[in-house]
């Protein structure tokens, strides 16, 4: 990569091919985080991250405070659950989530105190070990949506040296800017989180990328920036075009290095570490409070929310509640996400827990996001030119009727990340993330990779 | 406000759709054949329009009949019955008997295309099978190009049945000259305007022009089929003619070239979706279009080649297939790791 002069901008080095123009729909980008008040109550599912679910550690009747551990596993991949309100726990038992699986979970009644935990200390770090278990203890998973916890993803086997860490500001989701208000009103903790990593890690690069929709965020990130000069400049901040979906993991790395993470493989085996903005700043956070993840912020909005808002909520917190805390609805809702319109999943019911990698609660009218009547395909090849990944859907499509899990598999279904540009530009409305995931199903079910 | 009986729709994502559609994309392409059927009905009279009523009428028809009977939800409301009709009357000659037209609007709807499926399923391009149909059932119907209605002059052939006449390894120049002095080879200004024998709507090349620009802008097609397409023709036109502008110039102007190029071999349902697809396919058309017109015993070569073409399609797109993002292919995965040893043991 070629040196730029002190505190430039970077331009990405190399452009994805595909990729949609939504409209961005930012409407609380200038909506200042609110702290919601202690809800009633929270009810933390022992699983909200990938890997192994955790165990209670409290039962019924247990009195905890904020930041206390309710729920850990003694495998690696994981992440402790902690209590996100003071009070008692009510219920040690199943209960059903947003996905509709039912899952263990610990219910706490809120005494409205939200008295921290005695036992919370800043956490003790001078080596990349003691790095990673401090985050793992911290319960930080990725915030942007996937839920993989960080400690696993930052301690990257020694075979695959990394040179840069690229920190995730595109939020190219239409909506949600939780992302931008994380850039805004927590910059120092960014740059914190980006010096701490930079050296635990021994990185030789920080690529901070965001999307040139966002200038107020370039300008707060860029001062910031530029005081690096004396640390011999190893942050960089990188505008994007913005064009969804240019927040994915893989597109990042290939517009930060121009380099292609293989398929099948992870941004480590090209020397890349993406991680969100917002967990970076939090680990910033945890390392100078040793608070650990018991809020987090969402944007809640659409065109059935009256006041539509980023607001900092206690995990755990029913969707339900943080509706209300927005105004409630201006109408009857014909459809309710978590996360993203492109990506996020729509809801059976309001009352589930918010989980730690919730970004967003989104409420649509018909008018929003009603469906597009759906006609035969006319083969004429949007959804090829808008894949991102280069994969040609009309040809999975017809494979997948067909359940042929060989030629699925040469057609390279899994390398689709599900991000839904090819079912946005269709013009005969096919379900086709639908027929992705059919895809995949049928390869897993035969076996074949 | 919200009950706790009220229902929400769940379904998978994306909850957000693009605003294109089938009908919109199909309405865009009718858009973009009106300069050309306007200039067919200027250059032939009322009859052009006759000819174009009763093949789009019967085309929409036949699509509603056919998924009538086939118990079938009725398609008429996409247009696409609409375009083929279009494209139908535009491949024939304005004189053609009205009852021809029917029947070639049944071979392009029912048997092409209804009975294969329905659009985007069809292996071939409606219109030009049925005009290939018409062309082998009704040859001198088919071939009788009558003048345009503004010229009085006396003129016995079609601009590319007037060239394939020509001696290519003799003076072409000179040729071209001593037909255009005789008003047996219209002016480039007339082939340009479309004031020349042919069929309806493939005459008028600056109206093809304008409603391929349409296409182009709109998204609608991409440059890489008519480009290589007429590409192709133009650099073997040249070769052969031994790098002769005027006979060129004709060559790309006369016939359907553009109409073929811009907006048949542009289907979507018979033509490859990738690029590297679209510019083999394209090149294909180019020399096949080019072999007939020069070596073969017919004027025009537009359909046969474009219709063989649509055939060789689902060939193409398999053997173009594009690589998917970080596809390794495992000879190279090989090389890599035998390098990083060799790198490392050095």
């Amino acid at each position: 990569m070629s040196h730029p002069s002190p505190g430039a901008i970077l331009k990405a080095v190399a452009k994805g091919r595909g990729g949609i123009h939504v409209a961005h729909n930012k409407i609380t980008a200038d909506c200042e985080t609110v702290r919601m008040p202690p809800p009633r109550c929270v009810v933390l599912p022992m699983q909200q991250h990938i890997g192994a679910p955790c165990a209670p550690t409290v039962k019924k009747g247990d009195h905890v405070d904020v930041g206390q551990v309710v729920g850990d596993s003694d495998k690696y991949v994981s992440a402790p659950i902690h209590a996100s309100v003071s009070g008692t726990v009510t219920a040690v038992a199943d209960v059903k989530l947003a996905n509709g699986r039912i899952a263990p979970a610990v219910t706490i009644e809120s005494d409205g105190q939200m008295t921290l935990w005695e036992g919370l200390r800043p956490p003790k770090v001078t080596n990349r070990q003691e790095l990673f278990a401090a985050i793992r203890a911290s319960g930080l998973v990725g915030l942007g949506g996937a839920g993989f916890p960080s400690h696993v993803k930052l301690n990257t086997p020694p075979d695959k040296p990394i040179d840069t860490l690229i920190v995730n500001a595109a939020e190219c989701e239409p909506y949600i800017t939780v992302d931008y208000r994380e850039c805004l009103e927590n910059s120092w903790n960014i740059m914190g989180a980006v010096y701490t990593l930079a050296e635990l890690l021994d990185l030789k690069n920080v690529v901070i990328a965001v999307e040139d929709n966002k200038p107020e965020a370039i300008r707060v990130l860029k001062a910031i920036a530029d005081e690096d000069n004396d640390r011999g400049d190893i942050v960089k901040l990188m505008t994007l075009k913005s064009k969804y979906p240019q927040g994915a993991e893989k597109m990042m790395v290939l517009s930060a290095t121009g380099r292609k993470v293989p398929a099948g493989g992870l941004p480590a085996d090209v020397g890349c570490i993406v991680m969100n903005v917002a967990s970076a700043a939090f680990v910033s956070r945890y390392l100078k409070t040793g608070k650990p993840l018991t809020s987090r912020s969402v944007t809640v909005s659409g065109d059935c929310i009256r006041r539509p808002m980023n607001v900092r909520v206690p995990i755990g917190t029913s969707i339900r509640e943080i509706i209300d805390f927005c105004g409630g609805f201006t109408e009857e809702p014909y459809k309710i996400l978590s996360g993203g319109p492109m990506m996020g999943q729509a809801l059976v019911s309001i009352d589930v827990p918010l989980l730690k990698s919730n970004n967003a609660v989104l409420a649509f009218s018909r008018r929003g996001v009603g469906l597009k009547p759906q006609r035969d395909c006319i083969r004429c090849g949007r959804c090829h030119e808008a894949c991102p990944m280069g994969l040609i859907p009309t040809q999975i499509v017809k494979y997948a009727n067909k359940r042929d899990a060989e030629e699925l598999a040469r057609l390279g279904v899994s390398v689709c990340m599900e991000c839904g540009s090819c079912a946005y530009s269709c013009p005969a409305g096919e379900p086709l993330v639908q027929h992705m995931r059919l895809a995949k199903e049928i390869m897993r079910e035969a076996g074949v990779k | 406000m919200m009950n706790e009986t009220a229902k929400l729709t769940v379904s998978a994502s994306p909850h957000v759709k693009g605003p294109a559609t089938v009908s919109g994309v199909m309405f865009d392409v009718i858009i973009a054949l009106c300069p050309a059927a306007i200039a067919g009905i200027a250059v032939f009279g009322f009859r052009a329009a006759l000819v174009m009523a009763v093949c789009v009428g019967s085309c929409v028809a036949f699509e509603y009949l056919s998924r009538k009977i086939m118990k079938k939800s009725v398609t008429v409301g996409d247009l696409s019955a609409v375009v083929t009709g279009l494209l139908l009357a535009f491949n024939l000659p304005v004189s053609i008997p009205l009852w021809m037209c029917v029947i070639g609007s049944f071979v392009a709807i029912v048997i092409v295309k209804q009975l294969f499926g329905g659009v985007g399923q069809n292996f071939a391009n409606p219109a030009i099978t049925a005009r290939i149909v018409l062309l082998v059932s009704f040859a001198s119907a088919m071939t009788h190009f009558p003048e345009p209605k503004s010229v009085d002059a006396i003129v016995s052939a079609t601009p590319l049945a007037t060239l394939s006449g020509f001696d290519l390894s003799g003076d072409l120049t000179g040729q071209i000259h001593l037909y255009q002095a005789a008003d047996k080879l219209p002016s480039y200004f007339r082939m340009f305007l479309g004031v020349r024998q042919g069929c309806i709507g493939e005459v008028c090349a600056a109206a093809l022009l304008i409603g391929a620009a349409y296409l182009l802008i709109r998204g609608v097609i991409k440059i890489a089929i008519p480009f290589s397409y007429i590409g192709t023709v133009a650099v073997f036109m040249l070769l052969a003619s031994r790098f002769n502008l005027a006979f060129t110039a004709y060559q790309l102007m006369g016939g359907g070239l553009l109409l073929g190029a811009f907006f048949m071999a542009t289907d979507y349902a018979t033509s490859p979706v990738n690029l590297k697809g679209k510019i083999v396919f394209g090149i294909g058309c180019g020399l096949l279009t080019s072999v007939i017109r020069l070596y073969g015993s017919l004027p025009e070569g537009v359909s046969y080649s474009i219709l063989l073409m649509n055939i060789a399609c689902p060939l193409i797109e398999k053997a173009t297939a594009p690589a998917y993002f970080g596809f390794v292919k495992k000879k190279k995965e090989k090389k890599a790791k035998e390098q990083a040893k060799e790198g490392a043991g050095a």
